[in-house]
């Protein structure tokens, strides 16, 4: 499908530009733009962004791949990211994992047929003091259990 | 107890609360002081970085070349991923603008005429606040052009916010650097030094968010204040994030040298149900637990825990009580230093995929007594040969936790062959047709 930046964007990426002495070096917030506006960073997103910032198209699949938050797949509406890591794990991390996979349907790295979840078991987000925690998009749901995980979830629509 | 990083002020995050505390006044003064003075305060001050290695912030910014026309720049490292730290993240919700006067000093002191400051992708919401905080700023002329008038002098900076996209690894300050030039985030390696060679190939200081939020207090009260604050080795307060099996958990900021019994008892409000601790990690999960019967009259500073056998790290006291699975806990350690890994480093690359197969097979009870030392043949040889620390970071949780907690792991392995030459030996004899005699 083809990508092109909306105009409101494209104002945005020439701010963005005069942050930085490169225009590689915009590559990162830039993909975050395409990746807000796309829902996902495609092949035609990568070889837009690499036009507009007059890079290689391999260095910016470079990027993109390098990175865990930019999506290389269509996700779901709300992303689920659910910390694993040791303090979460200590006070029960895996417990709300499991109950949110069973309750989703869903492995690790699924999105659900009618696009509306995807699920990620995540590495430590900072919610360490917290603990423990799923984050729904750029959302943090801290200090949970398993209970209070799937209502999140339940409210969710 | 004074706090110095995060003041217990209402509403300290607003411009002007933070003004009206006399906000802006150490950038102010330091305008009025060579950079030569301002370098000498913070190295007398003995302050030393918050990020992991502890270095000395005053050095760090001596090492800036001061005859070059390259342009210079700063970088602040918020990217705070390691397990177990959650200490930045206050600073970025709590007290933003000393974090940005104290960049400013920083810039001044170095002849950064940038400064980026990384914060970790999945900090959306700090991301913002902190976003806001420098807009304020520059609206008030604390920033940018406008600069040279608010504070009298011919210098002026800028300052830019750059987001992570979910990379452990860009808290390695080289990686940092290529993360921001927009490359794959792999470390560089050194020499040359960022302070010769660093951001586009100009010099470059990276400083962690803590030790620059410091800056501004010691510039306004001295060094000879900031100095008698905690261990004299490794002064002023840290802050010290509590997560695991306590009643409190969070960060608590506390003079260098606390007793980690008092942080975790007093301030932590001790372990959940009364139970005795088994391990605790006292400075993020890449640093050398340490044993439940270890703790007694451990102080955390850089130089107290190194005696121990571990350190200070990023502060962060992870408590594991007494029916806590250490080999579940390692292997889940060691599942986070696996996907970290950038791949760069065969031994970083392969080892930690090696040691995480290893502890998963152990995890599921097919363990034997010879993969204890496989796992730490295979972490020795990742320690110091790679070209930055993930490598040890790795390699540490393996290393120390089967040699502390050894009894843990030869409880879930199958049988007790040990690796040890003389068994070899052994062996040999008892082969039905050996090669040859077997020479003792």
């Amino acid at each position: 499908m083809e990508f092109k930046f909306s105009e409101e964007n494209l104002q945005k990426i020439e701010q963005i530009l005069k942050k930085y002495p490169t225009t590689q070096a915009a590559v990162m917030p830039v993909l975050y733009l395409a990746q807000e506006q796309n829902g996902w960073i495609s092949k035609e997103v990568m070889l837009e962004t690499a036009s507009i910032l007059e890079m290689n198209e391999e260095d910016v699949f470079g990027v993109v791949t390098f990175y865990t938050m930019y999506h290389k797949k269509e996700m779901g509406k709300y992303h689920i990211q659910v910390c694993t890591n040791v303090s979460c794990m200590l006070r029960g991390g895996y417990q709300i994992y499991d109950a949110v996979k069973e309750k989703l349907g869903l492995d690790n790295g699924d999105v659900s047929n009618d696009k509306k979840f995807s699920l990620e078991e995540v590495e430590c987000m900072g919610s360490c003091g917290t603990a423990p925690m799923i984050a729904v998009n750029e959302d943090y749901f801290e200090k949970l259990d398993k209970e209070k995980a799937l209502q999140i979830l339940d409210s969710l629509n | 107890m004074e706090k110095i990083v995060l003041p217990e002020i209402e509403n300290f995050h607003q411009l002007d609360v933070y003004i009206q505390n006399g906000g802006y006044e150490a950038a102010k003064s330091a305008f009025t002081q060579t950079t030569d003075q301002i370098i000498d305060t913070v190295k007398k001050s003995g302050l030393r970085g918050r990020g992991g290695a502890a270095f000395s912030a005053g050095l760090k910014w001596s090492f800036m070349p001061k005859n070059n026309d390259k342009p210079k720049y700063l970088c602040v490292n918020g990217d705070e991923s390691e397990p177990g730290s959650f200490k930045d993240r206050q600073i970025l919700e709590r007290n933003p603008h000393q974090l940005i006067e104290g960049t400013i000093i920083a810039c001044y002191a170095i002849g950064a005429k940038s400064a980026y400051i990384y914060v970790r992708g999945e900090y959306h919401k700090w991301i913002k606040l902190l976003q806001k905080a420098v807009d304020d700023a520059y609206e008030k002329g604390f920033i940018g052009d406008k600069m040279k008038e608010t504070f009298g002098t011919d210098f002026s900076c800028n300052i830019y916010v750059h987001k992570g996209a979910g990379a452990y690894i860009c808290g390695e300050e080289s990686s940092l650097m290529n993360s921001i030039e927009g490359q794959r985030g792999y470390p560089r390696v050194k020499p040359p030094f960022p302070a010769q060679n660093g951001l586009w190939g100009n010099p470059t200081t990276i400083n962690n968010v803590e030790t620059i939020t410091n800056i501004p207090p010691i510039i306004k009260k001295g060094w000879e204040w900031f100095s008698a604050i905690g261990e004299p080795k490794h002064p002023g307060t840290i802050l010290f994030g509590v997560s695991g099996h306590v009643n409190n958990p969070g960060v608590f900021e506390l003079p260098s040298g606390t007793l980690l019994t008092d942080i975790i008892y007093k301030y932590a409000d001790g372990v959940i149900g009364d139970k005795k601790i088994k391990c605790v990690i006292p400075g993020g999960s890449s640093m050398p637990p340490l044993r439940g019967d270890q703790l007694e009259g451990v102080k955390m500073d850089a130089e107290s825990l190194k005696a121990v056998g571990s350190a200070i790290g990023t502060g962060g006291v992870m408590v594991m009580d007494e029916d806590t699975d250490l080999v579940r806990v390692l292997a889940r350690i060691a599942k986070f230093y696996y996907h970290e890994s950038c791949g760069q480093c065969t031994p970083c690359r392969e080892g930690t995929g090696w040691m995480l197969k290893i502890l998963n097979r152990l995890v599921r009870g097919e363990g034997t007594s010879k993969d204890l030392d496989l796992l730490i043949t295979i972490a020795k040889n990742i320690e110091g040969n790679t070209i930055c620390a993930l490598g040890d970071a790795a390699a540490w949780p393996v290393k120390f936790m089967i040699e502390r907690f050894r009894e843990e792991f030869e409880a879930v392995v199958k049988d007790e062959v040990s690796l040890e030459p003389k068994n070899k030996v052994h062996s040999m004899r008892h082969t039905a047709n050996p090669i040859a005699p077997v020479q003792v």
